[in-house]
Formats: C-alpha cells, structure tokens, sequence
C-alpha cells in the first residue's frame, strides 16, 4: 500500500456550536495505513473535528475528502457504510443493549452478524464470554472493548477513535492500544484523539497538537513529545502560529 | 478550618466511580485552581457542592456547617454561587437583566436594603460588560456570556465562588483582565475555586492547585510544585513520560 | 365471588385496551421524544374507519381491519412524523405539546367533519353470541378476544425489539442517536416506523373499544387519558410497567363500577378514576433532575408602556365601536371574543414567560364561573375577587405534586385534573363538606347574575360588551405589569434555566406555584365574566376538549405578549363563527382550523402576532399613518352611527383601513429597514465601518478562496 496516499484529508475545517467557534480553520491529512494521533488539552476543539470528520457534524467551512471524493454534509450513517468507523468519546456503546445487540447494530453497515461477531469475538474474547449481558453493566474496559469491537467488526478503511483512555485503568489503557497497534498493522487507517499522550504515541506514525481551535505542531511523535509538557502545564504558554 | 471543605466525597454513576473519596478545601481570600483531564470529575464535583448532583458518600462544609442534603436553593442562600461550563444565561434577557434578576433573589431572601439597580450597574462595571449591557445575552459572544454568569453570581454576594471554565471562550487580552478580575474578587475575601483548562491562568492566579483525576485528588499544592509533580505529568502526558 | 370474578375479567379486557393504546404511546415518545396527545384521536380515527368499511360498506371483516389498521394507521403515523414533528427538534416542550394537541383537536375536527356528529353508530361485538365459562362467570367472545390480542401485543413487541434488527435499532436510537447514525442505522427511519406502529398500537385499541362505547370522536379521542395514567406508571419508558399499569387501571375501574354504583355521587367516580389515579401517581414518582438551558428558536421581545397602553385603548375602542354597531345577538356571540381574550391571556405569564403548561385554563374559568354564581348574588362585583382566589387556591393544589416534575408530567396533571371535573365534580348535586355547602351546577345548569357595579347593572349585551372590553384591557395591563416587574424577570429566568435559577437561591416550587396560582385565578376571573355573559352555565361550557383550543390558538398567535390572547379571543369567537356563516361547508373548515393552526406551529413558534406587529411598527414610523388611522377609523364609525350605511359596508371598511395604512407604511419606510447591523456588515467594508480585527483576515480568505488559512495564525 502506498505510505503517501491521503485517504482522509480535512481542509481548512471551520466550525461552530450555535455560535461558540470551536475549530478555526484545521488542516489535518491521515494517509494510508498511517496512525495519526491528535493530542491537545481540555477544550481544544479535537472531538469537534472529529464529528466533522466522521459527518456527525457539518463544518461551517472547509472540505473533508475521503478517498479523494468531497463528502461534506454526507450523513454519518452513509460515511459509515462506507468504511468510515468512529469509537466516539465516552463508551460508543448502547448501555441498554446486549452485547450481542451491540454488535447487531453493525450489521446495518452491510456485514453479517455471524462475521461482526467472529471479529470482535477474536479480537476481545472476552466479549465472547458476556454476550447476553447488558452493555451498561459491565466494566469501563469491557465496554471501550466492546466500543472498539464495534468500531473494527465492519472492516473499516479508517477507524476513528476519541479518548479511547478516558476514565480508564491505565494499565487497560496500555492493552487497548496494543490492539490499536495490531489493527494499525493491519492496514487500517486511524485517527486517534487523546488527553493522555506517551500512550498513543508509542502507535502514532504522525502526530499533531491542537490548541484553542487551531493545530499549533504537527510532526512526528519523537518531535513532538518535548512540546507536550508546555502545551498541557503551561510552563510556557505556548499559542503561536502553525508550522506546516 | 477553611471556608470550603470536601471531605471524601464519592458519587457513582452506575458501575462508574466518578469522584472517588475526594478531598479537598477552599480558603477564603484565596484562588484554588482545580484542574485535570476531560472526564476527570470536575464538573460533577461542582455539582456535588452545589447540591445538584447529591453524593453517594461524603460531606460538603461551608463556614464549619455540614450542608448534608440541602437543596441548590439553600446552599445559594448559605452564600455559594457558581458559574457552569455549559453556559446556562437567561437567553430571553438582556445582560442587565441577567444580573438583575440575581440581585433580586439576593435581595428577597438576605433582607439586603442595597439598591438591587446600583448592585446591578456596580457588577456591569467590575465585569467591565458597560457597552452590552442592553444587549440580549443570546447575541453575546462565548467570552462575553462567561463574564454574565460570573456578574450574576457576584450579584448574590457570594462567600464561595465555583467558576467552572471560565475563560473558555475568552482571547487573550480578555483573558488578562479576567486574571486580574479573580485577584480582586480573592482579594475582596471570597474563596473562589476554579476549574480551567487554559493551565497557564490556573498557575499564574492560583495560591493552590487541586489536581483530579479518574475522580481522585492525585496532587495538591502550590502552582510550582503541581507543575513538575511526577504523578501530574503522568496523568497528563501518560505514565512513560519523561 | 362471582362478582368479583365478572367484574375482574370485564377489568382486564378494558386494561387490555389501556394498554394496547399505551404501549404505543411509549413506542414513540421513547423513540422520538414526542408525548402524542393525540394517541387517543389516531385511535378513534381507525376505529371511524373501520365503521365506515365493516358497517357502513358491509366489507368483509378482515379486509377492513386490513385497511384500517395497516394501511390507514401507518399512514397516520409516517405522514405525522415527515410532515408535522420532523423539524421541532429545536423547538421547546411547549411548542411540541401544543402540536401534538393541535393535532387532537384536528382529528376531532375532521372526524366531525366526515362523519356528522349526532348520528348512532355502533360496531357489534366480535364473536357475540359466543361465550366461554370460567367456573361459573361468562366470558364474552368480546373480552376474550380483547384479552387475546393484548396478549399477541404484548409477545409480538416484546419478539420484534428484542430479536429483530429494526428492532434492536429502535432501542439503539432510544440510548444514543448519534450513535446509532455511526452504526450505519437510519434514525429518521427508525423514528417513522416508530409513529407508524404507534398509530397502529392506537388503531387496534380503538377498534377493540368500539363495541364498548358509542362512536363519538371527543370520548374515544379522551380514551388517551386513561391510556396516559398507564404509560405514567411505565414512566414513560417500561413497556411491561405500561402494561402493569394498564391492567390495574382496567381493575380499578370495573371494580369502582361493580361496588360503588348504589351513591348517585360517587358513580361519576368511576369515570375520573383513571384521571385520579393518574394523579396519584405523579405523586409519587420521584423528581426529576433540574432542567438546564434549552435551545429555543423563540424571542419575546419587552412591551413597552405606551404600546401596551394604545393596546389596550384600541381593545376598548374596538369594545364601544362593537357595543354600537352590532344587534344584541350579535353583541352576544362577539363579546365573547373579549372573555375568551381573558382566558387566554391567563396562559401568557404561565406557559409564556415561566415555560410551564396548563390544560385546565377553562376548567379553572368553570370553578370561577360557579363561584360567581353561587357567591355574587345580584352581581356584586366583590365576587370577582373569590373568583380570583378561589380558582387560584385550586390552582396551587392541583399543580403542587406535578410541580417538582417536568413540563409534561404537568401537562397530564392538569388534563387529569379538567378530565375529573368533567366526568365527576361538575355532575355532582350539591353536598356539604361540614359547615360548609357547596353548590355546583345542581345537576344541570345554574344562573349567573349580571356583574352590577355600584347600582349600575351590564344586562344589556351592549354595556356587557363594553365591559367584557374594559375588563379585557385592564387584566392586559396588569399582565404586561407582571412582564415588566422583578417578577416577570424571575419567570423568564426560570424558563431560561431552572439549574441557574437554583444555585442563585430561587426558590423554584414557590415561584412556580405562584405563577400556576396567577394564571388559575385570571381564568377565574375571565370565567365570571364569561358566565355573566351566558347567564346560564352547565358543565359543558367549561370541559377540557373545548379548552384545548384556546391554549392552541393562543400559542399561535405569540404566547409571550397580550396581543396573542387577542388573537386567541378574536380568531375563537370572531373569525370562526364567521367563516361559519358562509355555509356549512365553512362550519367544517372553521372547526379544523385551530388544529391545522396548532400543527403549523413549528414553523413560527414565536407566533403570528410577533409577525403582525413588524407590519404595525412601521406605522408607527411613518406618521401619516398614524394620522390617517386616527382620523378614518373614527370618521367609519360616525358614518356607521350615523345610519349612512349598514354593517355590511361597514365592517370590511373598518378592517380595510388600518390595512391600508400597514401596506402604504411598509412599502415607503421598508427601505429603510436595513440598517446594518455588525454582522451584516459587508467584507469589503470591514475595517472602514468598524476596527479590522485578526479574525477578519480568516473570513476574507475564506471569501477569495484561499485554504492557506494556517498562515495568519499569529499570537
């Protein structure tokens, strides 16, 4: 596959909640095969590109390409036919469903039941061993699990993740991302967001940081760990221009 | 004994554990910065102390009163106010009225014989909202919406001030004369307690930092100090960072 | 113990339809968060149709109940869902309240329509003539059949969400609709199927309590009440607790038929008992979380003095123009325009500027009404003021338990509340509670004095016209005094944000009872004035279907200001009787408009007086206008008094003028409309009109075109 190929590009993506302006103007590429992780602190505006990203929100301006093809104001539950799959912040699972139902959900993507299952069933055994209980009732991990199962048992081309480590054990945190690292090696593309950064760098090919709406570094993870500290404690306050 | 203490506090949400034995106090004088990661608890710690989330286990004391299971209501009148990330403005009204209807209810139950005009017009000034004070809060910006909040709740005369994200929203020159606007209300004598994900403000006004995370209080101390403390750096920059 | 059992299986066949009905009322609001009053309506809509195909038509059973329930119902329900509650998702609890109720009143008003009330029509029981024995009680093939298909309900929701995909999805979008949209599910989709199986839910209990009832729109429409106590007891949520609840209630019922029959008063108690058991238990389920800050689309803008006080002169203006112009008939039927006014106008500060809602608006102008009946003997005015309190009194009392829950579940107390008057307290003789006799409608109708102030009595519809205008103005008056007091902030703070209002020390129970209080006693009041015009009042005058309307039209025309109470009052009692003057044809579209008024309402939820007074503003500005209003209006009139000309010139002369002013005045000041605001401030003038700021630099390149946005970042 070729390293170089942007299969999701997000151009100049302005956007806004009724009229707080969250995002001012991101320009973020993930390639083919790449991970590309999205660190910032609190309020960044990096789960609103995502929304952006994956159609749960229009930009106000911009262009988001995948594959090539402007897909702005295409709805969510197209893009995910089409292979774009989000673990969205905070347990993308349904508490009130089984587990199995959970992944029922999956199947309106074009895969059969039987297949969801054998994925996620691999991948998180286990989910196997639970799969009558309600999602709600289990374990913070058991449900990022059962979110991630979700997110990968479709194929996806990209698989966007959104503090995948949120609220969670780290030491469940350090098992996620293996797995993250395993579906990277598989060809999937993802964009990963966190609050936690060495976690997702150790699986990051690129790495960008945002703050206060704009992407201030972008480059690779071992350039960007010394930034971190600044961008997060702010022994420096650090808000200054784009480097691209 | 402070103005303000949390003593143990824990709420779960279903299996989750969103504050874990949380401990922490409020001098009066004082700014006591509150920081963490996005779910960390903050905002349900708020809750808690304004009595709108009521805790599984623990106690909130305000001037040495345990405030049990009192209602918003009450704790208001015990002279706790707040300000709320997600703004909650009286969007029908102007900004003027915003403040005034807190001056109001300030004035119906404390037996207050202040003007609640001349409260109202003194608070415009000292949140330096003069120019859109006729304005409806609706057509304000982010910034501008925080200031009305934080004027609203200084209408009431509070004895603890929780500012929840307050600079959010707000450029950097407002957020300079914001710094210099929590020294003077500390100054004045309000323990003000704020959450904040700009970290700078939080370490430039604060006398003492509170560090949460997964619900836990895992460093407290002196702006100084929380910035170079291991168990910070890890819950921020993950457990391998340097 | 016969009795018992015959009364219990007559109890769980009734709960049986309670709870087909309900069960369909949870499908949807849990799927899309719309609480269908008109449940009850879609019901009797089916269960008309399938008179009309299975007895009027002779059609073969089953092709009937084909088309009625699986063509006809889904229908219903995928056409209500597109066309009407699509698009109310930014709209507040209200506005969605009060389309669901238009969307009552219209069905009434179009089964009216098509099949004229009046007329017997009754459906057979299935399977009479067939009974079963269970030890030594009959079962009607009736009962078990309705038991029977409560049952196959009941297994075939419970199989569908549980085991199928559309099923699952259902549920799915309940937890999380984003969510669901990521997982590739059609929320939209999901939400149509939702309102479709509900109306079939809906279409299914109507046709099975055909056979109990007469066919009458306005009680199986009312059905939904006794099927809103079970959804209650489901919270909203539980199917089987919505069930549960149905059975009880079915119980309950038959048993208060069975052993209380002998007291002619409590017999009515049998009919409000799912009404009080509904308000039973909105007492104990437990409060619900402070509401914070909502989306809303609405604006009320402040009332100034001087418009309120040129309002209220024009209202009394209009009043004497009326009292002089129309024959005593008349004078009559319109001067009802003003008393409905009053009651409407009740609504502003409650659902208008504290958000809450209420349904009992006339039930609380009957309480009113009856006070001044019994109390104000030979009209004396002081009884107006027992006619404040009294109903205000009630007021409270009825919404306290409701008060700490949220808007619906104060909607359903109030309906419950109208719904025992109608069907038991304003039925019953008199009685004495102690000391005290209390007298109602004494089984019929009671007389109402003429108010007759300081020897002066308004017995003539012209001096009651007058005053009906005079009162209309002043409570006007009084509510804009409420809109502009410390108060009125206070409620429009509340309904902004009930969490801010807390951690501010509002004490939220007592404001809201205050507020309830107002509202019940203005509709008192407005209630005695409307009973001094009817002079004769009867239960009928004051139930909760004929009270509907007047929310609905009041809303419509601008729920946060007076002039949309006048709107209420005119378009009522003004413009519907009139267009029901053209013919019957008319009479049938008039009594549709106040539902196809209320479903319109996401459209303008700020409301249709909002728009009229744009056009009247620019009167205002333009005064030739003014002058021209002043002098014609006047001169129309005296020409009228006069004996020049008839009514019939007169009145399209009267409403011609000041729409000739609104449409001279937009057109030569309209132009000037368009003072720029900041934000419309064209790009190429940024930096001329006001200071140039970085940000600009961001939106000119995004004018031009160019992506290299990144660039101008600069601390």
């Amino acid at each position: 596959m070729s390293q170089e190929t942007p299969l999701l590009e997000l151009r100049g993506i302005r956007a806004s909640y009724d009229r707080i302006e969250a995002l001012f103007g991101v320009d973020l590429v993930v390639n083919q095969g790449s991970v590309v992780a999205l660190l910032g602190p609190n309020g960044a505006g990096k789960t609103t590109l995502l929304k952006v990203a994956c159609g749960l929100m229009a930009p106000s301006a911009g262009d988001v390409l995948y594959a090539g093809k402007r897909v702005n104001g295409t709805r969510p539950e197209e893009l995910a036919r089409r292979g774009i799959s989000m673990v969205p912040e905070g347990r993308g699972i349904f508490p009130n469903l089984s587990v199995r139902e959970n992944l029922k959900m999956m199947t309106y993507t074009g895969v059969s039941l039987s297949q969801v299952e054998e994925i996620a069933f691999e991948r998180f055994p286990r989910l196997a061993e639970r799969s009558r209980q309600l999602a709600g009732t289990m374990s913070g991990g058991e449900q990022q699990m059962l979110a991630m199962a979700r997110g990968l048992a479709t194929n996806p081309a990209v698989l966007i993740l959104d503090e995948l480590s949120m609220g969670l054990a780290p030491i469940i945190v350090e098992e996620l991302y293996e797995i993250v690292a395993q579906v990277a090696r598989s060809g999937v593309s993802i964009l990963v967001v966190e609050q936690f950064a060495s976690s997702v760098l150790g699986v990051a090919d690129r790495a960008a940081i945002m703050v206060h709406g704009h992407i201030v570094r972008d480059g690779t993870p071992q350039e960007l760990e010394s930034e971190l500290s600044n961008a997060y404690l702010g022994n420096q306050p650090e808000r200054s221009g784009g480097n691209k | 004994m402070s103005l303000l203490e949390i003593a143990e506090v824990s709420v779960r949400f279903g299996g989750n554990l969103a504050l874990d034995g949380v401990t922490l106090s409020a001098e009066a004088g004082e700014i006591t910065g509150l920081i963490g990661p996005n779910g960390a608890g903050k905002t349900t710690l708020f809750n808690v102390i304004t009595g709108l989330q009521s805790p599984t286990s623990g106690r909130v004391i305000l001037s040495e009163r345990d405030l049990g299971r009192l209602s918003p209501t009450k704790r208001a009148r015990l002279g706790m106010a707040r300000t709320f990330q997600r703004l909650e403005l009286f969007s029908l009204l102007s900004v003027r009225e915003n403040i005034r209807v807190a001056a109001d209810i300030y004035r119906s139950y404390s037996g207050s014989k202040d003007d609640p005009a001349l409260v109202v017009e003194s608070m415009i000034d000292k949140v330096g909202l003069r120019e859109v004070a006729d304005a409806r809060v609706d057509s304000l910006p982010t910034g501008q919406c925080r200031l009305v909040e934080l004027g609203r709740s200084l209408a009431t005369r509070p004895k603890v001030l929780l500012l929840d994200e307050p600079a959010s929203g707000q450029d950097d020159n407002e957020t300079v004369a914001f710094a210099t606007l929590l020294r003077e209300l500390a100054a004045d004598g309000m323990a003000v307690v704020l959450v904040e994900h700009d970290v700078a403000l939080v370490m430039e006004v604060c006398a003492r930092v509170h560090v949460l995370d997964f619900g836990r209080v895992i460093a407290s101390g002196a702006p100084s100090a929380i910035q170079t403390d291991a168990a910070v750096l890890a819950a921020y920059l993950g457990s391998g960072a340097k | 113990m016969d009795k018992f059992l015959t009364f219990t299986i007559v109890g769980l066949s009734t709960g049986a339809i309670y709870a087909i009905i309900a069960s369909g009322l949870v499908l949807t609001y849990t799927t899309t968060g719309i609480f269908n009053f008109a449940q009850g309506a879609i019901g009797m809509l089916c269960a008309f149709a399938f008179w009309q195909m299975y007895i009027a038509w002779e059609w073969p059973l089953w092709l009937a109940l084909l088309l009625s329930l699986l063509v006809l119902a889904p229908l219903i329900g995928a056409f209500i869902d597109t066309a009407i509650m699509r698009g109310l998702e930014d709209t507040t609890e209200v506005t969605r309240l009060v389309v669901s109720i238009g969307l009552l009143v219209g069905l009434i008003g179009l089964a009216n329509w098509i099949w004229k009330p009046g007329i017997s029509r009754n459906v057979s029981p299935f399977f009479s003539g067939h009974y079963f024995s269970l030890a030594d009680t009959r079962i009607t093939g009736q009962q078990l059949i309705t038991i029977a298909v409560a049952i196959v309900v009941a297994l075939v929701l419970w199989l569908f969400l549980k085991f199928t995909r559309t099923g699952v999805a259902m549920r799915a979008v309940v937890d999380d609709r984003a969510l669901a949209s990521l997982n590739g599910a059609r929320p939209n989709r999901v939400s149509m199927l939702a309102w479709a199986m509900g109306c079939t839910l809906a279409g299914i209990g109507g046709i099975l309590i055909a056979p109990n009832v007469a066919l009458d729109a306005g009680t199986l429409s009312l059905l939904i009440v006794n099927a809103y106590a079970a959804a209650i007891i489901g919270r909203l949520r539980s199917l089987p607790l919505t069930f549960l609840g149905a059975l009880i209630l079915g119980c309950t019922e038959a048993y208060l038929s069975g052993y209380l029959n002998s007291t002619p008063n409590l017999a009515g108690l049998r009919l409000a008992a799912p009404a009080i058991l509904l308000f039973i238990v909105l007492l104990v389920i437990p409060t619900s979380r402070l509401r914070g800050r909502r989306q809303s689309r609405e604006f009320f803008p402040m009332p100034s003095w001087s418009g309120t006080f040129i309002f209220a002169a024009a209202v009394i203006f209009a009043g004497v123009v009326l009292a002089t112009t129309l024959s005593n008939g008349d004078a009559v039927t319109y001067a009802k325009i003003f008393s409905v006014g009053i009651l409407a106008l009740s609504l502003v500060p409650l659902v208008g500027f504290a958000g809450q809602i209420s349904l009992a608006t006339l039930s609380f102008a009957g309480i009113g009404a009856l006070v001044f009946a019994h109390l104000g003997a030979g009209g004396n005015p002081l009884a107006l003021v027992l006619a404040f309190v009294i109903p205000a009194a009630v007021g409270a009392l009825v919404a306290l338990p409701a008060l700490r829950l949220s808007g619906i579940y104060l909607a359903l107390g109030t309906a419950a509340f109208a719904v025992a008057l109608d069907r038991w307290i304003f039925n019953l003789a008199d009685f004495d509670i102690g000391p005290l006799h209390i007298s109602l409608f004494q089984l019929g109708s009671t007389e109402v004095a003429p108010l007759n102030i300081f020897g002066y009595s308004f017995n003539t519809p012209a001096r009651q016209m007058i005053l009906v205008s005079v009162a209309f103005a002043l409570i006007s008056i009084c509510v804009v005094a409420v809109r502009k007091s410390a108060y009125g902030r206070r409620l429009l703070a509340m309904k902004s944000s009930e969490a801010a209002c807390a951690t501010l020390g509002l004490n939220l129970v007592g404001t809201k009872l205050s507020v309830f209080a107002l509202s019940a006693g203005i509709s008192g009041v407005g209630g005695a004035i409307l009973g001094t015009q009817l002079r004769s009042i009867s239960p009928q005058n004051f139930d909760f279907v004929s009270g509907l309307p007047v929310l609905l039209l009041t809303v419509v025309g601008g729920i946060g200001a007076v002039g949309g109470a006048l709107f209420a009052g005119v378009s009522l009692m003004g413009l519907l009787p009139l267009i029901s003057l053209l013919g019957v044809f008319f009479a049938k579209v008039a009594g549709l408009l106040p539902g196809i008024a209320g479903v319109g309402l996401g459209r303008n939820p700020n409301g249709t007086v909002h728009d009229m007074r744009d056009g009247f503003e620019s009167i205002a500005r333009y005064r030739p206008a003014i002058i021209w209003l002043a002098i014609v209006i006047p001169a129309v009139w005296i020409l009228r008094l006069a004996g020049i000309y008839g009514n019939a010139v007169f009145f399209p002369l009267l409403v011609l003028s000041p729409v000739a002013a609104v449409t001279f005045a937009t057109l030569k000041i309209g132009g000037l409309e368009q003072t720029p605001t900041v934000d419309e401030i064209p790009l190429e003038w940024k930096g001329f009109i006001e200071p140039w700021k970085s940000s600009d630099v961001i939106e000119l390149d995004m004018a031009l075109g160019m992506n290299e946005v990144t660039l101008h970042v600069s601390p």
